[in-house]
């Protein structure tokens, strides 16, 4: 063998070159066997009876033959009777799988989860195994997407309850979302603050209010508001009634006008009252906003003489419910919220696989490439990821045969609400076969379904197996 | 996991940067392209570095609120023990933290015993299976018997055969004979279906023994029983802690074969924190530190035994 390393071929065609260490055989054999010894001996050295080895196979073959290989031929049986399990149905329950919308929204969605996980993970496990690649602390950074892979469905599926929690003062996925709305929107002062019934202030459509009569410069304005909690002022300064303007500006004060005790008289600012800062005023003549002020600290504004004669307006804005963020796991956004949880556990697993298949890329190759001129991303697509091709068949295929079967993440993540929307085979399999009004039936035929699902890899896996013995 | 395939080399090498340093160029670069390069590392480093806080941040939000009254749960965000507008958002307002939680939970019968539930599971089928399976790859590598190849080759089958398949049989096997929602048949369900990886990779594993080893063994008058515990166990060593670790976390991790075929009275951790989740917002206190307490058991043998793990990852198979 012309590597060092004592590696044994794989399915290369013969003559072939250089396999890198790092993507062949399905054996351990570069552990343990001694270079030179190319393939392991095929007649047993040991001339024993056949019953010796068959007392040692007993138990694993009690355990396969009973909980295994007979479950697959009762499953294909059982699938053809009906819920109670004594009338035979043919195809029957193959045919309400294939017209039941929830099974089919099972379908539908298990086929977004095998096209969705296995590509993503693969290309984030690939950039960065190539990216860790030569940085100093790539090995605690591999560990940390790594980690994950230790943890159960379960717990993920609580970590993930917990970031996609709607109010975005628990769920840190809404939290983020919303700040960074919040920076481009511009947030209102007073979510919830409204004039009293009656007053100066009225609704004038869209959720502003405007004042019923017209200001003018001599007349400070007084626009009272109420209906937020004294907690929720209790920072703020106590409210100042405004002064005339001198050369002929408009003012006033906006302020709640509650005083703790209920002290207060209505529409006077009185002592403890608070001042409303932050609220924007606009002065609105024959229809056109003329002029915008914002109140300050105190509550009290000013707005350039042109207002003199409008009407004052508070928009719908400064009152405004805060923005809440997205429904994660509401029926639209659930499986793609889910799959982000599947992909934070999974990534590690295709990059440290691939990180393996990159460690075997010879060396020399990529830098007789380099002097020869090629540059990085050259490099990459002409050398590397043919090298890696086979480490990416296989963790695209493991990907997808463990995605087929994805069962407790959507069970413990998506809400009762939301369940029916997220739903998946091998959830709809143990609704159907345990939960309430069950029917065992559709479960085995939903069962056998994913066994055919998984029939092509058996069959390669056995394929490859076969060709290996025959070398 | 299930690809047969797979590659087999150094598992150090996965989670190891490569140690051979970039090659040095020697020609000659303008500054112009030395810069680019240079702010190019700069920026994959920084993209790392988010990478990595993005995701540690779900299970440092579970951390954080296992330890959070609740209170302070639901008055605020986890996040709220950093104080962000500081000059030092990293630091961690201690104040806020309390083991009360996880007083309770401890104080709780019910979670101290599914606990123990989880033990009785794990390490009886993460033995049992490592020692059928250690016998059964001992007779597929050294054993000459009838129609040796068909059984390997169904065991290879059945590597990829989804759990899903055997809930409804075995459901009905476990009742006729008393093992239905009871201990012991959560233990030989697991065991059963941790099998074809187990005797794939020992067969593998075992096959690579040099060949003059044993016959020296049994030259020296070594029996079958002698041989497999004297010379095969020991030099499988590798292969079966891999195999040993992964039957663990399988094991441990597992909740879909607990939730139907645990006992109810004394359910593994899994199921008992499951039949919390329906309640999922104002139970938080419970559900957090429950889960991570879940997690800490699998999380050490995990960082102990990262090399035994990546192998066994690499030899084929991760369920």
């Amino acid at each position: 063998m012309p590597t060092p390393t004592p590696t044994p071929p794989t399915d290369e065609p013969p003559g072939g070159e250089t396999r890198p260490t790092a993507v062949t055989g399905t054996d351990l054999k570069a552990s343990a066997a001694p270079a030179g010894k190319p393939t392991p001996p095929r007649a047993s050295v040991m001339r024993s009876r056949p019953w010796i080895a068959f007392t040692f196979l007993l138990p694993a073959l009690v355990l396969l033959g009973a909980l295994v290989v007979y479950p697959i031929v009762y499953s294909i049986f059982r699938s053809t009777l009906d819920a109670s399990g004594t009338g035979f149905v043919g195809l029957g329950n193959y045919v309400e799988v294939f017209t039941d919308d929830d099974i089919l929204t099972a379908f539908k969605n298990n086929i977004i989860w095998v096209i969705v996980v296995p590509s993503v993970c693969t290309a984030l496990g690939l950039i960065f195994a190539v990216l860790t690649e030569r940085v100093r602390w790539g090995t605690a950074f591999k560990l940390i997407i790594f980690m994950p892979m230790a943890i159960s469905m379960l717990a993920s599926g609580i970590i993930f309850r917990l970031v996609y929690e709607e109010n975005p003062k628990q769920g840190v996925a809404n939290a983020i979302w919303v700040g960074v709305h919040d920076t481009f929107a511009e947030s209102s002062a007073w979510p919830g603050a409204n004039p009293r019934p009656n007053s100066e202030l009225a609704k004038s459509g869209g959720g502003d209010y405007t004042t019923k009569s017209t200001v003018s410069a001599s007349d400070p304005a007084h626009l009272p508001l109420v209906g937020l909690p004294p907690k929720d002022v209790a920072d703020a300064a106590p409210a100042k009634a405004a002064t005339p303007g001198k050369s002929g500006e408009v003012t006033g004060t906006v302020w709640l006008d509650f005083a703790p005790g209920g002290a207060g008289k209505p529409d006077v600012i009185d002592q403890k009252e608070k001042a409303l800062s932050g609220i924007k005023v606009e002065a609105v003549k024959g229809g056109k906003v003329v002029a915008t002020a914002e109140t300050g600290g105190d509550g009290t504004f000013s707005l350039p003489k042109s207002a003199e004669g409008s009407k004052l307006r508070l928009p719908a804005a400064n009152f405004a419910e805060p923005y809440g963020g997205i429904e994660w796991l509401g029926s639209t956004l659930v499986t793609p919220s889910i799959i982000g949880s599947y992909i934070w556990m999974w990534a590690g697993f295709a990059m440290v696989l691939i990180a393996a298949g990159l460690a075997g890329v010879p060396r020399e190759l990529l830098e007789a490439a380099r002097v020869d001129g090629a540059n990085e991303w050259q490099v990459f697509r002409k050398i590397t990821v043919p090298v890696l091709a086979p480490v990416l068949g296989v963790v695209v295929v493991t990907l997808m045969i463990n995605v087929l079967k994805i069962f407790d993440l959507v069970y413990i993540i998506a809400p009762s609400q939301s369940q029916s929307d997220a739903n998946v085979l091998a959830l709809q399999l143990y609704l159907s076969s345990f939960g309430a009004g069950s029917n065992q039936g559709v479960g085995s035929a939903i069962a056998v379904i994913l066994l055919l699902l998984v029939l092509p890899v058996m069959v390669v896996n056995i394929r490859r197996l076969r060709r290996e013995a025959r070398r | 996991m299930t690809a047969v395939s797979a590659a087999k080399p150094d598992p150090t090498a996965a989670l190891k940067s490569s140690k051979t340093s970039p090659p040095q160029q020697e020609k000659k670069t303008s500054i112009a392209s030395r810069l680019v390069t240079v702010t190019g590392h700069w920026a994959v480093r920084l993209g790392l570095v988010v990478v990595a806080l993005i995701w540690l941040t779900p299970t440092a939000g579970l951390l954080s609120s296992s330890l959070r009254s609740p209170e302070d749960i639901s008055l605020s965000g986890w996040w709220q023990i950093f104080d962000l507008n500081s000059s030092f958002p990293w630091v961690i307002d201690a104040s806020q933290l309390t083991g009360s939680n996880y007083e309770s939970l401890f104080a709780n019968e019910l979670v101290t015993g599914s606990l123990v539930t989880t033990m009785l599971i794990t390490i009886p089928s993460t033995v049992a299976v490592v020692i059928i399976g250690a016998l059964a790859g001992y007779a597929f590598a050294w054993l000459e018997f009838p129609g040796k190849d068909w059984f390997f080759l169904i065991v290879v089958g059945l590597l990829v055969v989804p759990v899903q398949v055997a809930l409804i049989p075995v459901a009905k096997l476990f009742n006729v004979v008393g093992l239905f929602e009871t201990t012991p048949g959560v233990v030989i369900f697991h065991c059963a279906f941790g099998l074809p990886f187990a005797i794939f990779l020992l067969r593998n594993f075992f096959a690579e023994i040099p060949r003059e080893l044993l016959e020296a063994a049994r030259l020296d008058g070594a029996g079958e029983v002698r041989l497999f515990t004297r010379v095969v166990l020991p030099l499988g060593g590798p292969a079966v802690a891999s195999l040993g670790i992964f039957q663990f976390l399988w094991v441990w991790n597992d909740m879909l074969v607990a939730l139907i075929f645990s006992d109810a009275s004394s359910p593994p951790i899994t199921v008992a924190l499951q039949q919390q989740v329906r309640q999922f917002g104002n139970n938080i206190d419970v559900l957090a530190p429950g889960a991570f307490m879940s997690m800490v058991i699998p999380l050490i043998v995990f960082f102990a035994f990262q090399r035994q793990f990546v192998s066994g990852m690499m030899a084929g198979a991760v369920k």
